[in-house]
Formats: C-alpha cells, structure tokens, sequence
C-alpha cells in the first residue's frame, strides 16, 4: 500500500496495518451491552437539574428556592453563590494566542447571566424527575441588562460591554500581511469579491453530554465518570478548580455516544456536577437532556467573511484578502479558548494554493449567545469554503474551468517541504495526484457533458470541488505553548501475560471512531500476534498513561506512534529472553502469529505460552543476569513539524429545483491523502461521518437565535441534522504520502470530510446556478435562500 | 427533560371516559396514540393532573363502509390505515398522504383520530379530511353529534370538540365517478412537517376538471381551502394559462404564516409551485 | 410521593411486574426498573430513533410510550432480539462493514432495519434510507449503514429462494 522502503515495520508478516480489520470489541455495541455512562448506577447516586436562565443576559436580584426545597425526594439547592466556595472560576485564554481576554466563568452564575440557558441553581434531588419538579418551582427575579446578539454591532460606541472589566467585548484578533496583496491585485485581471456567512451550528451527539462524579470524603478521592475525549486534561482541571490533589482524581470514560469535538471542553454545568459531589460527599449525575444540550453544548462556525482574490487571465491567482468576524459567547470556552476557530481560518485559508500575497484578519467578539468552541475539523470548512468559493467565482470571472483553475494553482506535489503563506511547512502533500484520481473516479468530464446537455432540458445540475489542508498530529505548539496542560504527547503499555495475550494500554481514547481497534492493530502487528489476542484498554486515567486523547485528528498519528514503539520493543524483549531460552542470537528470532520463529525460515521455535509460562513461573531457569521484562511503555510527541499536514479534495454533484429551491445532493466524492492507512474502511468511516457534518451545515443545520439571544430552535426536531435520505453515497478514494517524523507515518482523517464539504456543496449549487445569474453565499443553504438568490421570492 | 406528575387512568367505555371528562375537566388530557402529546409532556409545556387513556376503547376502532360514507375510527393507528383495502379504494386521498406521515415507528402508535383533534396546522391528516368533506362524530354527555369538517377547525390546535366531548369517528363521503385525489408536500427531511402541503380533490372529466378542492396545510393557523384558485380551474381544460390563473388567485386564498425557516413569501411561492405539481397530477390521472 | 401503578409486561419472553409512576417512559423504564440499557435514550421526544422497541410486534418510540400504557403488553428490546437471533444476520454485516461507530444510535437502527426488512428484502437503496430517516446516526454519514442494510436483505432474499 505505500513505499515498502520506509515501512518495513509495518510490512511485517501477518500486518494488520493497511487491513480492514472490524473493530474487536463492539459486538457488544450491537447487542446493546454497551456501557455508556448514563448506563452506570453507583449507590447513593444522586440526580442534579439546573434552573437555567430564561434571558440572555440580566443580573440575578434573588434567587427564592423553598418551595422547591418542599418536594419531597428534593435533597439540596445550590446556588452560584455557595457552589462558588467549593469550586474557583476558570478564564479561558492562552498565553501564545496574544492579546486575547476573557472574563472569569464560575460553575453556576453568581451575579450575572450571560446567555439563555446559562445555570443559576442546581436542584440534587433522588431522580431526575424529581429535581426537574424542584427546578419549575425555584423563583429567580432578574434585572435585564441589554443583549449584544449581534456580531456586526459588538464594537460599536455604545454597544453594551458584557464585561465592563473587560473594556470592550473584543476577545482575540489575529492579523496576518504576507507578501504585497495591493501590488497582486493591481497585477490581476480580475479582482472577485464576496461575503460569506455560516450560521451557528453544533455537534449533536446521539449520547447527550453525561457526567457521574463520585467524591469519596473519607480518603478525599474522586472519581468521575464522563462521556469524554480528553480524561487526562479534565482530571487536571476538577482538582484545579475543587483544589484538590491531582492524584486524588481518576477520570474514568466508558462508552462515548459520539463526541465530534463537543465533549473535550470545560461545560459549567458538568464542574457544576463535580463540585456538588464534593459538596454533598455523594455521587451526583447531571446528563444535559436534549433541550439543554442546544443551549449549553458548544456551538461553532458563526462567521462572517469578505473575501477578494485576484487572478490573471492564464487563472494564476495573484492575491487574497479577507476578513473575518465570528461572534462567540460571553465567555471564552475553557481550557481550548474560544479563539481557535478564528485563528485557524487565518492560517489555513488558501493554504493548498502556490499564491503568495496573503493578507487576512479575523476579530473575535463577545455575545450574549451560548459559548462558541471547536468543533470538528475547527476553522476548517470556513477556511475551505471562503478560498474554494471565491476561487470559483474568479474560474467563472475568467471563463476557466473550474478544475483547471485549480490544477493551475495547487503547490506541485514535488515541491515540498513547501513553507505556507502561514509560516508553517508542509512536509509532504499530493494535491495534484488528488485531483487527477478525483476527475477520474467521479468521471468528471461525462459529468459536464450531462449538466449540459441537462440544462437543454431545464435540469440544473452542478459540479462543486473543493481542494483542502488539514491541520493533524498538532505538536505542544497548539496547546501547550499556551500554558494549558492540555498533552500533545501519548502514551502506550503493553503487557505480554503468561498466555501470549498482550494488553494495550493507551492514552488515545475511543469515541466510536476505532482508536482501539487501531491500538489493536497496531500492537499485534509490531509484537507478532494476532489481533484476537490483543486487548486495548483506554479511557481511564488510573490505568493508562498520561496523554492527550482524542481531538485534532491526533489519536492514529499520535497515539498510533506509541503503540508502534511499544509493541516493537516488547517484541525485542520477547526475542531476548526466548534467545536465552533458545540459546540463539535474538537477531535471528522474531515473533510472527504468537509464535517465536527463525527469522530467515520462519521456522517455529518457541510458543509465545512457553515464554510467558517461564518468564511468569519458572524465572529461576533463565539466566540470573536476564530480568525479562514483559511491560513496556513508549511515548511519542510530535517534534518536527507544529502541525502535520493532510490535503485532500471533495466534490458534489447536485441538483436544484429552481421552482423551489431545494437542493438535491446527488453524489459526493473524497479524495484524502493522511499518510500511512492502518485500517481503510475506518477512515473511510471517519471521512464519510465527516462529510455528512460538513453537508449538515451547508444545508441544513442552523442555531437561529432572534435579536434578544433566544435560540429559536432548541430541540431536535426544529434543529434540523441531515438523515439518511439527505445524503448521498460517498465514493472515497486514498493517496498516501506518509510523514517521515514518525515511523507509522500515519497522519489524522477525522476531520477531512467536514473541512471540504460545506465548499463542495456551495460551489455545487453555485455551478448549477451559473446560468441563471444566480449565487448563494449563506449557510445553509435552506430553499428559500436559494429562492431569493434566484429571485423568486 | 421528564414528564410533571400525573395522575393515570385507562377507561374502559366510551360512558366511563365522558364520566370521567366531566369529573376531572380541565385537569384532564386524553391520550390516543400520544406521539404529539408525549413530547409536549416530557418538555413540560404541558402539565394535566390526569392522562385518560383511551386506548382501549372498542368504541373507537374500526374503518368500515356504510351509507355512502367510509367511517374511520378515532383510534385508527396510521399505519392501519395505510393498510387498509377500504382506505386505498374509497379515500385514496388518505392512502396518499400517508407515507408523508413521519416515520414507521411513529406511524405504528400515532392515531388518524389524534391527529385530526390535535389539529397542528402542519399535520397532513386534517387538510386530507377537509378536502375530501368528511364530517365528525364527537361523543359527549348528550349522545353523538356530527360536525362539518368546514366547521370543525377553529385555529391553530383548536377545533369544534369540547372539552367534556371526544372525537369518535371520522366519515368520509366515498369516492365518486370520476373523481381523482392527488397530494404533495414540500419538507426539508423526509418523515419532517411540512414547509407547505397540499392535499386535493377534483372530478375530472379528461383534462377538465371540475368541482376541485384544494386544501393547503402548513400554510395558516388551520388547514385552508384555496377557494379562488379552484374556481379558476374548475370547468376549465387545464392548461398554461389556467394554471397560472390558479397560481395567482393563490394571494387571494391564502395568508401564510411565516415560520422560523420561511417567510410568509416563500410559502406562497411554495404553494404555488404545489398547487401547479398537484393540478398537473389531477388532470393526468391522479395517483 | 405520586401514585404508583402497577406494570406487568412480557419483555423478551418474560414475564415481569413493577410499581412505577405514571410518568415514568417506557424508555426509562426499560433501563432503570429493568436494566435493560440497550435501548438509548437520544432526545425524549421521538425524533432521533435511539430508543426503538418492539411493542406488541410494532417498532416504537419507546419515549413516546409511558410505561403504564404498555401494561399488558410485549416488548422486545434490542437484547431479547440478540438473545434470539433474530437479528444476528444484520449485527454481523453492520459489524463487518463497519456500519457504527459510537453505537449510541445502532439498536435502534438495527431494530428499524430489521422491520424493513421483514417487510421488503429486496429494498433498493433509496428504499432503505428511506425506511431509516427516522433514526439518527451522527457517526456513519449512513453510507455502510445502507451497505449493511443491502447486504443483509440479499442474504435473506437468497435464503428464502
């Protein structure tokens, strides 16, 4: 599958890197034995609900719980007030991310709401029921204060600040002026411009955010259950903020019911939980239900962007400028900050293209909206959008195709390693080879016979592409850098047991998308065994090593690495101590399907049993100055490059009713290029679950709030997520140019399909559009948008 | 995201459901098939002291022909009635509009009669029922009385039923010669309400149609008979022209209700490109 | 305290009897009276399929159901039907093609695709994703879920042959 002369430790007999292996381990999934943390009863557990504020933004006059108090099963109300002095507020800014501010964001409000659903008291009742009877009964009279609801207006003279403390309600901007973009438009033939919008969306987890916290008084432990991403970082930051020992805090996740970048951040309400637990020396479980979950998971991706680009005739592009506003919460998420997203759209847009005058400025400001953060493949799809859009208005400016543009401008595949308009290096990239697959597989040239000979007829179909980086395996420079304790680096222990059988144990964590089965994988292949006999434990902070988890498509790249030095070097321990036992050079052994063999015949010497059985229980037959050790630990951090790079490219083909505006999404093609493929058909899951969030904020997905902050369609049937009739096939194909700073030269997926899809669409629809002088440039892309852009309404 | 507190009884008869109607009053919520009430409970936005159910009401089950009439019981689950061999031949409106009902699992509890009392102005069921004339039987403490469907929708989730009464029966003139059902809805995802939908009727006579009742859902606070584009194609061969002067006698019939996706404008543009596909549909045969 | 009633229903073959309010969803008490967490709980109001059941040989929002509304009744979960077999056909190909990922939304998934396709095997692919709008998936993009769908309803269409 890729250049044997670089992987030849994954090329080892009976690999199962590059093999669509099922996922070991979710058979259980199938016949419902799962356990996701909403399935988890401990004894004397007890049940929250918050009161949460109706308005967008007031003062808290007085807060009257008694009558709630009264229901029977009701065991306590908290108040902002009184949870405060268990629990410190938290400030989400880092350090490297210069400039940015924010306000300190305590568990349950004290003074001051700051967005509709924001908590003001919790109720810990028997059940859930019960404290949701409490929550209608407490009386909360509030002072209005203004709502700044709209970006637009944010910094305005006269706007209201949300944090006067603050001075303004700017929280970060970012300006990046490379080259000389005046002097390339003067240069150009045709300067386009355009304004894009994306409307608010959100992740929507099929399993709501849940969290169990467990605190133990007698030996001051805690122990919390949560559907998570990140264990290691949110077991930091409990015994941050309840002032604890770190090493008193165990982070265990089980099942996670989907996660997409909602569930690694700092969620009031979750710590609101934890800190009850410590309050009331019980456990305590806070599940946000699907109403609270539209208010209070984070939202994404509320940009507004004006972009130019310039080109010449011959379609060299010459220049781009932009600038970008997004209007976040009142808070910067924490630890992540809510200045990611915005400043991803500065360093990634344009970023496949040779062009080298770059000017771009995004501004982050406060609103009185539930809190903006990253969500998969942050920054991305707007990024994607803006360029791939407005390189296709400058293809139609100058009558080119859209895919010769395209071929025009990408950075050849030999010129790497290529120093971005960002500053930052791509170590290896395969735009061309990308295209050329893509063109082929979706028969690009058959489809533009048909759109025209369709639009004889009156059926207006279109061809959108979308060429794309992704930023993956991020180094110690995204977070950390910052300040945060948020790990770059994993790690991986295996273990060989008496039997042969070999447990992984691996800081990367499962969110559905097959960490372990890769772990799995992975360690057969690099110990010599088969896959049945490797079991993968994750998600526990207690009994896997300290790392980052599962976010910036890192887990494969990252955690993969790991696991690959960890099992290659228990291998090297196996073969040692079965030289002792074999009186042979361990250069001449190697382990192949749990079985010790000669290298060069593979002759079978020696049952992996037989070495576990010695090394276990007849130690005193080895030599005395062997100490063989079955347990291994390595670790990995990316160090050559901040980020590693991925490209790849997405196209739509579409159909619009231009009698009523309705977009039909006919077929959808993905070219990716991630390095190394350890297992093909999850990434390719990993893509096509990627496209279909990419689709649903094209077309569909949208937090509509109205002028006072209230979210207008907070439930899930007025919240609107593509289902299976939206969508089309997705036809996928793979290059692999795999990076060189790890020896699995794996590179992450998890977010390559929704980083090219929402510009694949719109440029779909825009393609089939053309004729009739028609554009639309509003996400999503709903059929009255589409009417209007037609002029029918 | 639980349900308030609340009292629970299933009765038995039709006499014990109007007893304990008169009993319990307004405290009371009747549950049929739930799967509009349900989420409305579990939301909180609505808090009865007591749910009777009514499920097992005999009284209220049971599609049947007599009269000229097809009668549909009140508890008549939708996929029963998708179904039913008396459905499809003498109210094909119905069997049409039925895939359009959200999804399987809701179609296997939803009740025809639920919907019809419910009247959510985005519900398919209602706008069937005015365009095919039915009439209503509701059950109170004085016996039987039968209702108009043209009198029965009051506004939006309002209708003729009184709070002491129960919806027992819908009948619905049979299928006459000649005459031809068609239905179209507009939805963002398939199994969702409408932005628009219309359900109609018409005898036709080749490519004349006549008598034409076209009843748009999802449009206003109930669903409404666009009365002057229908007179603008009755009697007519319908054609390009007699199409459009439908079309545009739509302002005069409709006053759409924005909703958070769609302008008031869209909607009749909406209606209009309906009104075109389902004329269309009609003349040629229906479905 | 509310008013307890009495439940008794046949849940994958047995028999069993509980006091509950008549609040409790058949959803809740499937998984807190019964344990019986393999049916999900997504949204609470019947639009994202996770708690599909079998009620009385019908798929059902089992969220839409208060518990003592099935009093009398026969539920299958997606545990009876595994226990059963009767769906081990379509778990192996979701497994094998990799048609979940999280696994939140696959029981109700499996149990909705299993109602297809008893009814129609031969489902094309529109068919299928068609009979499957109603249940959420936010991991697949539906893609092998539709593949395992297929594949399965030609197995059993070659089998009845």
């Amino acid at each position: 599958m890729s250049d044997n002369s670089t992987l030849s430790e994954l090329d080892r007999p009976n690999s199962y890197i590059g093999r669509s292996v099922p996922r070991p381990n979710i058979r259980r999934l199938l016949e419902g034995r799962g356990t996701y943390t909403d399935d988890i009863v401990l004894p004397r557990m007890a049940h929250v609900a918050f009161h949460r504020s109706p308005h967008a933004h007031a003062m808290i006059k007085s807060i009257n719980s008694e009558a709630a108090a009264q229901v029977p099963g009701v065991i306590r109300i908290v108040t902002g007030r009184e949870l405060a002095e268990v629990m410190t507020p938290w400030v989400g800014v880092l350090s490297h991310l210069a400039g940015m501010k924010s306000a300190p964001q305590h568990a349950i409000a004290v003074n001051q709401v700051c967005w509709q659903g924001e908590a003001v008291a919790a109720v810990v009742a028997e059940n859930r029921a019960v404290a949701e009877d409490g929550v209608e009964l407490i009386e909360v009279e509030y002072d209005e204060l203004p709502v700044v609801a709209d970006m637009e207006t944010a910094l305005d003279e006269g706007t209201h600040v949300i944090h006067p403390e603050l001075g303004d309600n700017l929280i970060f901007q970012r300006e990046l002026d490379v080259g000389d973009v005046d002097a390339a438009f003067a240069e150009a033939d045709e300067v386009v411009e355009e304004t894009y919008r994306f409307g608010r969306h959100t992740g929507v987890t099929t399993e709501p955010r849940i969290i169990i916290a467990d605190y133990e008084p007698a030996e001051d432990n805690l122990t919390v259950y949560l559907s998570s991403q990140a264990p290691h970082m949110m077991k930091n930051l409990y015994a941050k903020h309840l002032d604890m020992e770190e090493d008193k805090v165990r982070v265990i996740c089980k099942d996670v019911g989907g996660s997409f970048g909602i569930k690694v951040h700092t969620y009031a309400d979750e710590m609101a939980t934890v800190a009850l637990s410590k309050l009331l020396k019980r456990p305590v479980k806070f599940l946000a239900d699907r109403l609270e979950s539209f208010v209070t998971d984070i939202h994404a991706r509320d940009h507004r962007v004006k972009i130019r680009l310039g080109i010449k005739k011959d379609g060299t592009i010459t220049g781009m400028e932009f600038d970008d506003l997004t209007g976040v919460g009142p808070y910067s998420m924490y630890p992540r900050t809510s200045g990611i997203e915005a400043n991803q759209v500065v360093v990634l847009t344009g970023g496949p293209y040779t062009f080298k005058n770059y000017r771009a400025k995004a501004t982050v400001v406060a609103l009185n909206l539930n809190l903006m953060c990253q969500y998969r493949a942050v920054g991305h799809p707007i990024a994607c959008a803006i360029a791939e859009g407005i390189v296709d208005d400058a293809a139609r400016a100058i009558g080119m195709d859209p895919a010769e543009v395209r071929r025009k401008n990408l950075i050849p595949d030999d010129a790497y390693p290529y120093i971005a308009n960002s500053g930052l290096t791509y170590e290896k990239l395969s735009h061309h080879q990308c295209l050329d697959k893509l063109l082929e597989m979706m028969d690009y040239d058959g489809l533009r016979q048909e759109q025209a000979e369709l639009r004889e007829k009156g059926v207006y179909r279109g061809i959108g592409l979308a060429s794309m980086i992704e930023v993956t395996n991020p180094s110690p420079m995204f977070y950390g850098a910052g300040g945060a304790f948020i790990s770059a680096q994993d790690g991986v222990t295996v273990r060989m047991d008496h039997n042969g059988g070999v447990t992984a144990s691996t800081s990367i964590t499962e969110q559905g998308q097959g960490a372990d089965a890769i772990t799995a994988q992975i360690v057969a292949s690099s110990v010599g065994v088969d896959i049945e006999k490797v079991r993968v434990v994750s998600g526990d902070t207690e009994v896997t090593p300290y790392g980052g988890g599962t976010w910036a498509s890192r887990a494969t790249g990252i955690g993969g690495e790991a696991a690959l030095r960890a099992g290659k070097q228990l291998r090297q321990n196996i073969k040692v101590i079965a030289g002792a036992m074999l009186q042979a050079e361990p250069d001449t052994l190697d382990v192949q399907g749990g079985t010790v063999v000669d290298i060069d015949t593979g002759k079978e010497r020696l049952a992996l049993s037989e070495v576990g059985r010695v090394v276990y229980f007849r130690g005193d037959t080895l030599p005395k100055d062997l100490q063989p050790e079955l347990v291994v630990s390595r670790h990995y951090v990316p160090k050559e490059f901040p980020f590693t790079f991925t490209n790849g490219i997405q196209a739509f083909h579409v159909e619009v009713d231009t009698d009523t505006g309705f977009v039909k999404l006919l077929k959808c093609w993905v070219v990716e290029d991630c390095g190394t493929v350890i297992n093909p058909q999850l990434v390719d899951g990993q893509i096509r679950g990627g496209v279909i969030q990419g689709v649903g904020g094209a077309m569909l997905e949208h937090c509509i709030y109205d002028d006072n902050g209230q979210l207008q369609n907070a439930n899930m049937a007025d919240y609107m997520v593509p289902m299976a009739v939206e969508m089309p096939d997705i036809e996928i194909a793979h290059c692999s140019s795999p990076t060189k700073d790890s020896e699995l030269g794996a590179k992450g997926a998890g977010e390559a399909g929704t980083c090219g899809a929402p510009g694949a669409v719109m440029n779909a629809i825009n393609d089939a559009l053309s004729p009739l002088s028609a554009k639309v440039n509003n996400m999503p892309f709903t059929p009255e948008k589409v009417l209007k852009a037609l002029g029918k309404v | 995201m639980k349900a308030p507190s609340f009292d629970y009884v299933k009765v038995q008869s039709l006499p014990e459901l109007l007893g304990v109607l008169v009993e319990r009053g307004d405290d009371a919520k009747i549950i049929a098939g739930g799967q509009s009430l349900v989420p409305t409970l579990n939301m909180r936005l609505s808090a009865p002291e007591i749910l009777i159910d009514i499920n097992g009401l005999e009284e209220l089950k049971g599609i049947a022909v007599a009269d000229g009439y097809l009668r549909i019981g009140a508890l008549t689950r939708h996929y029963e009635l998708g179904r039913s061999d008396e459905v499809a031949a003498h109210a094909p409106l119905l069997a049409q509009a039925l895939p359009h009902i959200a999804h399987e699992a809701i179609r296997s509890r939803g009740t025809f009669g639920g919907s019809i009392a419910n009247a959510d102005p985005a519900a398919e069921l209602p706008a069937c029922l005015l365009a095919l004339r039915g009439r209503l039987v509701i059950a109170g403490q004085n016996g039987e009385r039968t209702v108009d469907v043209a009198d029965f929708f009051h506004g939006l989730y309002e209708t003729a039923i009184e709070p002491e009464e129960v919806l027992v029966a819908a009948e619905i003139p049979v299928l006459g010669g000649g005459e031809r059902a068609a239905f179209d809805e507009l939805v963002m995802r398939h199994g969702d309400y409408a932005i628009v939908g219309l359900a109609a009727m018409a005898k036709a006579d080749g490519e004349i149609l006549s008598d034409v009742r076209l009843s748009f859902f999802s449009v206003e606070g109930k669903p409404v008979l666009a009365a002057a584009a229908a007179d603008a194609v009755n009697g007519k061969p319908l054609n390009e022209e007699v199409l459009q002067a439908a079309q545009a006698a739509l302002e005069n019939d409709l006053d759409p209700l924005s909703d958070l996706y769609n302008t008031a404008a869209t909607k009749l543009h909406l209606a209009r490109v309906l009104t075109g596909r389902v004329l269309s549909k009609l003349a040629s045969g229906g479905a | 305290m509310s008013t307890l009633y009495p439940v008794t229903v046949t849940v994958n073959g047995s028999p069993v009897t509980r006091h509950v309010e008549a609040r409790l969803s058949l959803s809740d008490f499937l998984r807190q009276e019964l344990e019986l967490t393999g049916t999900h709980v997504g949204c609470e109001q019947g639009v994202c399929g996770a708690c599909t059941v079998r009620l009385d040989g019908r798929i059902t929002r089992s969220c839409l159901v208060f518990a003592v509304q099935a009093d009398g009744g026969e539920i299958e979960t997606v545990e009876g039907l595994s226990d059963n077999g009767e769906i081990d056909d379509l778990q192996t190909a979701f497994h094998e093609r990799n048609a979940l990922q999280c696994g939140y939304c696959t029981p109700g998934m499996l149990i909705t695709a299993n109602e297809l396709l008893k009814k129609n095997p031969s489902a094309s692919r529109a068919e299928i994703r068609e009979e499957l709008s109603g249940n959420y998936c936010r991991c697949t993009g539906y893609h092998a879920i539709v593949d395992a769908v297929e594949t399965t309803g030609r197995q059993r269409q070659g089998g009845a042959k």
